[in-house]
């Protein structure tokens, strides 16, 4: 298989999105937190469209977060936000929750979905299970190894989206657990000052060199890992497991370093597709990554090469 | 109470509907002494773990053998066996599960409680006598998403920890489903299958057993190269408090729950038992007189002496927040401790036999406890073997004891004694 695959990344502003596809995505992923989880920033519904069309000039494609878990009070709003994503020629949008599926049924039943079940997205036979409900893309949980990822491929019609680069959400609760520890330690704070921009995270005595960042916002309590997955090293493999779209994540990171990111896997990506049988991976793009990256921060393979007990 | 209009027929008030089918009481087994336990004690369903395929990996878990015994028992009390299916499967694991299904099926097994919809489509597949129960690792928290399941075929949706009173409700409204709530126990405090916590410290999936409750350890939280943590302050944790609900009986029932489900698999005898029997009490007070219901503070005591945690009551009325998780140092013993199991009792002579499950004495303030709640505490006076010989102490697990107890009990109960 000689088949190259699409970058993605997501943005946060319309600028950012053109920066990140000048840099080399060739796909984003655009939302707001009403929909969306983890984004790292808002394009509100009025200038969706914007985006969309801005990043289809640009040649890429244009994909739309709607992977939260929803709540009663927040669905009257989906159809009509699918309907109006759809008609703005979003080329997918992103869900986990199935209230998104039968909103999508109801309001906008030609739009495609990718289905991204974070953690739990561990298998070919649910993704082809998502895929008889209209998915055209799963989206790999980040805990899977390069074998699981090669039988999952092996084993389903729908593209696979893995992410190879950034860092990964490792845990998830609704409850305001920055906010309550502020409490309980008799410090006020409030949920603007709990964001994604604060600099906090958690270290735990038995691991002294991992920090774990942690973030509130309005969907509840994230902690993300204490390592940045670096896959650049990994692409071929990664191609011939057969990932159809890589992720790059610039969660709580400088556009700066992301766009170095994007620089980096671009150039892998078109030095691979110009001549797969003779790539060979030149170290400048890793060290132009490594240049910019926190140094409290391990690049590592995340779970690419591991093996899980339980 | 105030002027309602009542309706003559039923002496209830008129306007206000109550309802008339009971809801199943759902426990957890761990293994057959538990599972005939819980079901002795009043569950009307009892859920345990295969030796594949569950998220308690460290717990006893039930070969076919077993689960076949179970079924037998439980179904002697017209009571039924669920076995949770929830990983989240990975490659490896898909080969295996029809055929693991089909076994589940052909031992009685009444339903599977399942989040993969690799799991959920293979039994309606291939196991059809098996219903298939969307397990809470779904979060679950929405009436669209309720809808979808039911229209997938599913009769029952365990919501997420998440929902609220409010929420619950509203799903019920709208969709015509078998509703599973947990009403006790302890909690993810993470959305249920969105923490991956143990895979990144441990290696061990947390998703298809391996969990090592990293979300209870202590960590120390900073911003920029500062601890936020000053002299004296206890550390960040995600730890919740456990989830007990006896309180809230008629609000539950009145929501239109069907299952009231109670977490703890790896929990003791002495804990399943005496929690069921107190929720048993409360359901039963409830649908035999609505009006007349009262909560008796002896339920509430019951399950404190079993709880090793500070309990609350989730998502159902607020947002937990700062009162609500536990930052202090955790995991006291449960103020009683299980003694003995009676497994006879002689009118003639008043003596009854039990079987040792810790350590007593002559002396011993002890508790005897049994389904319904009856309850009696006694000093234990003196003690024999099956010999009929005098001992100084029952010291022997499993030993048979012969004692004397101020009132009658029956095999089953259960004999309980302060921890020390």
């Amino acid at each position: 298989m000689n088949k190259s695959a699409e970058l993605l990344v997501s943005a946060g502003s319309i600028g950012q999105l053109v920066r990140y596809v000048e840099a080399g995505a060739n796909a984003v992923l655009i939302g707001e937190h009403r929909f969306g989880m983890r984004l790292p920033g808002e394009i509100p519904e009025d200038g969706i469209g914007e985006a969309i069309r801005r990043a289809h000039e640009l040649g890429a494609m244009a994909y739309v977060s709607a992977n939260k878990l929803f709540r009663n009070e927040e669905l009257p709003a989906l159809p009509g936000y699918l309907k109006r994503v759809a008609e703005a020629g979003a080329d997918a949008v992103v869900f986990g929750d199935p209230a998104v599926l039968m909103a999508v049924r109801e309001a906008a039943p030609g739009l495609r979905l990718h289905w991204n079940a974070e953690m739990t997205g561990t298998n070919s036979a649910a993704a082809a299970y998502w895929g008889r409900k209209g998915a055209v893309r799963a989206v790999l949980a980040r805990e899977l190894n390069e074998e699981e990822i090669a039988d999952f491929k092996r084993r389903s019609e729908l593209e696979i989206q893995v992410q190879a680069h950034g860092m990964t959400n490792i845990y998830h609760s609704r409850r305001n657990l920055l906010q309550s520890y502020m409490e309980h330690i008799g410090r006020e704070a409030r949920i603007v000052d709990l964001g994604a921009d604060r600099g906090r995270f958690l270290t735990e005595a038995e691991r002294p060199g991992e920090r774990l960042p942690i973030y509130e916002d309005a969907n509840g309590t994230h902690v993300m890992s204490a390592d940045d997955i670096c896959l650049l090293e990994a692409l071929p493999e990664l191609l011939a497991a057969g990932a159809d779209s890589l992720y790059v994540e610039p969660l709580l990171k400088p556009e700066e370093y992301n766009i170095a990111v994007l620089r980096g896997y671009r150039s892998a990506l078109d030095a691979w597709a110009a001549d797969p049988d003779g790539y060979v991976m030149d170290d400048r793009w890793l060290d132009a990554i490594r240049e910019l990256q926190d140094p409290n921060r391990e690049l590592t393979f995340g779970f690419l090469y591991k093996e899980q007990v339980y | 109470m105030n002027a309602a209009v009542m309706n003559a027929a039923s002496g209830r008030p008129a306007g206000k509907r109550y309802r008339l089918d009971k809801p199943e009481l759902l426990a957890p087994a761990g293994n057959l002494e538990k599972l005939k336990f819980a079901v002795h004690y009043g569950a009307d369903a009892v859920y345990i773990g295969g030796q594949k395929y569950g998220l308690r990996s460290n717990a006893d878990n039930f070969s076919l053998e077993e689960m076949k015994e179970g079924v037998e028992f439980a179904s002697r009390y017209g009571a039924k066996v669920f076995v949770a299916t929830n990983i989240y499967a990975h490659q490896e694991d898909l080969a295996g599960i029809a055929d693991y299904l089909r076994g589940l099926e052909s031992v009685g097994i009444s339903a599977i409680i399942a989040a993969d919809p690799a799991v959920v489509e293979t039994a309606m597949r291939v196991a059809p006598g098996l219903e298939v129960h969307l397990s809470t690792q779904q979060s679950t928290m929405n009436w669209q998403a309720v809808r979808f399941w039911k229209e997938e075929g599913l009769p029952r949706v365990v919501l997420a920890r998440e929902t609220s009173m409010d929420e619950i409700r509203e799903i019920k409204r709208n969709v015509d489903i078998e509703l599973e709530v947990f009403i006790h126990g302890a909690m993810c405090s993470s959305v249920s299958g969105r923490c991956v916590l143990s895979n990144h410290f441990t290696d061990r999936d947390s998703n298809r057993g391996g969990c090592c409750q990293s979300c209870r350890w202590k960590y120390d939280l900073h911003e920029g190269e500062q601890s936020v943590m000053g002299e004296g302050d206890n550390p960040f944790t995600m730890g919740s408090k456990d989830l007990c609900m006896i309180r809230h009986i008629p609000d539950l029932i009145d929501a239109g729950v069907d299952s009231f489900k109670i977490e703890g698999r790896m929990k003791s005898i002495h804990y399943v038992a005496s929690v069921v029997n107190a929720y048993r009490q409360a359901i039963d007070a409830y649908m035999t007189d609505p009006l007349g219901y009262r909560l008796k503070q002896e339920w509430v005591d019951e399950i404190g002496k079993a709880a090793n945690r500070p309990l609350n009551t989730g998502f159902f009325y607020s947002t937990p927040g700062a009162g609500e998780h536990i930052y202090e140092p955790e995991e006291k013993p449960a103020p009683y401790d299980f003694a003995a199991v009676v497994t006879d009792y002689e009118p003639a002579t008043g003596m009854a036999v039990v079987q040792q499950r810790s350590p007593f004495k002559p002396g011993m303030e002890v508790e005897f406890v049994g389904p319904g709640g009856r309850a009696f505490s006694q000093k234990l006076e003196e003690l024999f073997d099956d010999e009929g010989n005098r001992l100084d102490a029952a010291r022997h697990p499993l030993q048979t004891i012969r004692l004397r107890t101020d009132r009658p009990v029956a095999a089953w109960d259960i004999m309980r004694k302060k921890t020390l």
